[in-house]
């Protein structure tokens, strides 16, 4: 599943170098991500990918090389700038609004997509559009029950829905999610994926996550990521006969399930 | 159509909220009728400036309260909107401004919102506590420019100016505290409207995003610096409204009203009504104002007092005096206040006892240091002679008792109110 010739791809990694002081994390990253694909970042912890996707959503410059989102080079935006040109993420540790109820959380996420900016002369009960669009999302993740509870009374389970109810509200075509089952149960997990395949159908996506299961199930392609290095690129099966990467980190992963 | 979806529809569809119109058409009654019952030239004042602490800390706390901004000094608002309304006052005697005096505020206002779009673009570059330095700075600057133009500011003795001028408008002058009274009212009513209808826009919702996770708000699109911005910028109208206000209602504006003690009286008042309800700062205003223009009739130590108070709702009720109603609105609904009426007189009764020896015990302190020792006077009527060690022995086992009872009392409220808490998270899940 490679970009036809001439699309541009989804997101486009080229030559990307990040340090923090003295120490390389990313060292040469190049990645081309299809629209559509749904692809899978792996590795051991530490590898980089949270920065990664950091790198890739404005919220650290670039030591150097260029992200493109759709062709255009938005490298040096600001995280604001990226998220207007339709690219939307979650976070590995939770992110949500705490003293916001869960519907406003949501009704916060569709605000600006909707072309409701910086308003002050619209009463937020009057627009029909985001009302329903943040009802819609908040019965996709399943907290409709819970509409008026406060986000940061929410149970951790709860939680992490919203953290991606968050993310897609806005209706970005490419989305990035950061481990998005970490410290789920099993059954919540089973839950959580099913939850992903539904709300980001039709979108691009690009995961960060440590459960196989979950990765070789949902993803299109996986890249390896290895102290700042992607060490492959390729389909689930080829990834998982891939001497390099059972040496790097599968084999460690496989012998613990 | 699922439940999720219906339950985002009925609000869209829900009919006239007929629970909050009511509120606020009893709020305008209130303020309407309030002379009637109050009327003496004193109460009159009072309450005037009462109407003008309101608007300004519901201003204050659009930053506070909303967009989680602690400012040091937001008098430069209020205070550069009341110096350019007593221009506007003087322009009007003069003949070269034709404005109704009633729409001087305004004149505060724009100016409020022009100082406020100045500096607040710089100022809300930062969040936290570098932006709390800057308003502090900025305040001081201010300050220190008011008393570097005199030709603008008056130097020390201000600018005065006289509130009847310009043509009566259906006899209306401005000239009897009680139509400043009316026109202050007035204006605190559409203020506080203005600012309600603010908290429910996309601005006003996002700012409280901001305030909760200024990171996460720019990964849904939000410029954090444009968001805090705008409302700084806003809250400086409504600032500057309040200023104009007491323009009218002093005819003197001086250095002091850009000074620091007054940004502090509007942090105070904002957090002692409660910063995380609306009403709070309405509140909050009223007691402060009560402190600042009856107590210190009263008494020298009023701001002692207001120091303890102040000092007492940060540590037991930190969500402030509005939370404390809300809570107990929600134990009332839930139909467990019986369990509380008891333990709440007994903690009010002791508290009574308490407060008496305190305050037995602060007043003669103040008197002694006045009178340069002994000398005698009387509280409610209770002759007492400073130079008798049993005054001082009876005032200390007073408070000894009282302080020794409200513990006790205290400790028994707070068993019930626990177990009435838990009762309730336990009902919510
Ligand atoms: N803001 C930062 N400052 C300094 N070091 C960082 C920062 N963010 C991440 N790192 C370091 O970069 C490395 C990769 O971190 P991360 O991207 O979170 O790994 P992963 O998500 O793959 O587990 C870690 O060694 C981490 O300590
Ligand atoms: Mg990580």
């Amino acid at each position: 599943m490679t970009a036809a010739p001439g699309a541009a791809a989804s997101i486009e990694l080229r030559g990307v170098y990040k340090s923090f002081g003295k120490t390389q994390i990313i060292r040469g990253v190049n990645l081309a991500i299809a629209k559509g694909e749904r692809h899978a970042i792996i590795g051991p912890n530490g590898a980089g990918k949270s920065t990664l996707f950091n790198l890739i959503s404005g919220r650290f410059p670039v030591s150097s090389g260029n992200v493109l989102l759709n062709g255009a080079d938005i490298t040096g935006l600001k995280p604001y700038q990226i998220n207007r040109r339709g690219l939307s993420r979650s976070f590995q540790i939770t992110n949500i609004f705490h003293r916001l109820s869960v519907f406003e959380n949501l009704r916060c996420s569709v605000l600006w997509s909707l072309g409701y900016k910086y308003s002050f002369w619209k009463a937020l009960n009057g627009l029909a559009d985001a009302n329903e669009r943040a009802a819609e999302v908040m019965e996709g993740i399943g907290l409709s029950r819970r509409r008026d509870t406060l986000a940061g009374l929410l149970s951790y389970a709860e939680q992490r829905a919203l953290e991606i109810g968050i993310t897609i509200a806005g209706g970005a075509e490419v989305i990035l999610l950061d481990e998005p089952t970490a410290g789920m149960n099993r059954s919540e997990t089973a839950h959580a994926v099913e939850l992903i395949k539904k709300v980001t159908a039709g979108k691009t996506l690009v995961m960060v996550e440590h459960d196989m299961g979950v990765v070789f199930g949902l993803a299109d392609r996986i890249s390896v990521l290895v102290y700042g290095e992607v060490i492959a690129t390729d389909a689930p099966a080829a990834i998982r006969s891939n001497a390099a990467v059972q040496e790097a980190y599968l084999g460690t992963t496989a012998n613990n399930h | 159509m699922s439940a999720g979806a219906n339950l985002g529809t009925t609000i869209r569809f829900r009919p006239l909220n007929v629970g909050r119109y009511f509120l606020w058409g009893s709020f305008a009654l209130v303020l309407a009728v309030l002379p009637l019952f109050f009327s003496a030239g004193f109460a009159i004042t009072m309450m005037s400036q009462m109407g003008i602490f309101i608007i300004a800390a519901l201003a204050y706390n659009m930053l506070l309260g909303e967009t989680g901004l602690l400012s040091f000094g937001h008098a430069v608002y209020t205070g550069l909107g009341s110096y350019f309304a007593i221009h506007a006052l003087n322009w009007i005697a003069a003949g070269t401004l034709p404005l109704p005096v009633a729409l001087v505020p305004l004149v505060g206002g724009l100016f409020g919102l022009l100082f406020g779009l100045l500096f607040g673009y710089i100022i809300t570059k930062k969040a936290g506590t570098t932006f709390a330095m800057i308003t502090l700075g900025i305040g001081e600057m201010v300050f220190a420019a008011s008393l570097m133009f005199p030709s603008f500011f008056g130097g020390e003795g201000g600018i005065s100016a006289n509130r009847v001028v310009g043509k009566p408008f259906l006899g209306i002058t401005y000239g009897p505290a009680i139509q400043v009274y009316y026109l202050i009212a007035l204006w605190t009513f559409v203020a506080m409207i203005a600012m309600f209808a603010l908290t429910r826009t996309p601005l006003g919702r996002v700012a409280n995003a901001v305030r909760d996770n200024p990171e996460r708000a720019e990964f849904i699109g939000y410029n954090t610096h444009i968001v805090r911005f705008l409302m700084f910028a806003l809250s400086g109208f409504f600032a500057g409204i309040a200023g104009g206000l007491s323009a009218i209602n002093f005819e003197i504006v001086s250095a002091e009203s850009v000074g620091a003690q007054r940004s502090g009286g509007m942090l105070l008042a904002a957090y002692i009504g409660g910063v995380g309800v609306f009403f709070g700062p309405v509140i909050g205003a009223i007691i402060f104002t009560f402190f600042l223009v009856a107590m210190s009739n009263m008494t020298k130590a009023w701001l002692l007092y207001l120091g303890l108070f102040f000092m007492a709702i940060v540590m037991f009720a930190p969500g402030g005096i509005a939370s404390v109603i809300l809570m107990n609105l929600r134990v009332w609904k839930a139909g467990f206040m019986n369990r509380l009426w008891k333990p709440y007189a007994a903690l009010a009764s002791a508290g009574v006892i308490a407060l008496g020896g305190f305050v037995a015990i602060v007043e003669m302190t103040y008197k002694l240091s006045d009178s340069g020792g002994g000398g005698a006077f009387s509280v409610f009527g209770i002759p007492i002679d400073l130079a008798k060690p049993l005054s001082w022995i009876v005032a200390g086992l007073v408070l000894a008792v009282g302080g020794f009872l409200y513990r006790r009392a205290w400790v028994a409220m707070k068993r019930e109110w626990d177990d009435i808490q838990s009762i309730l998270a336990e009902r919510a899940t």
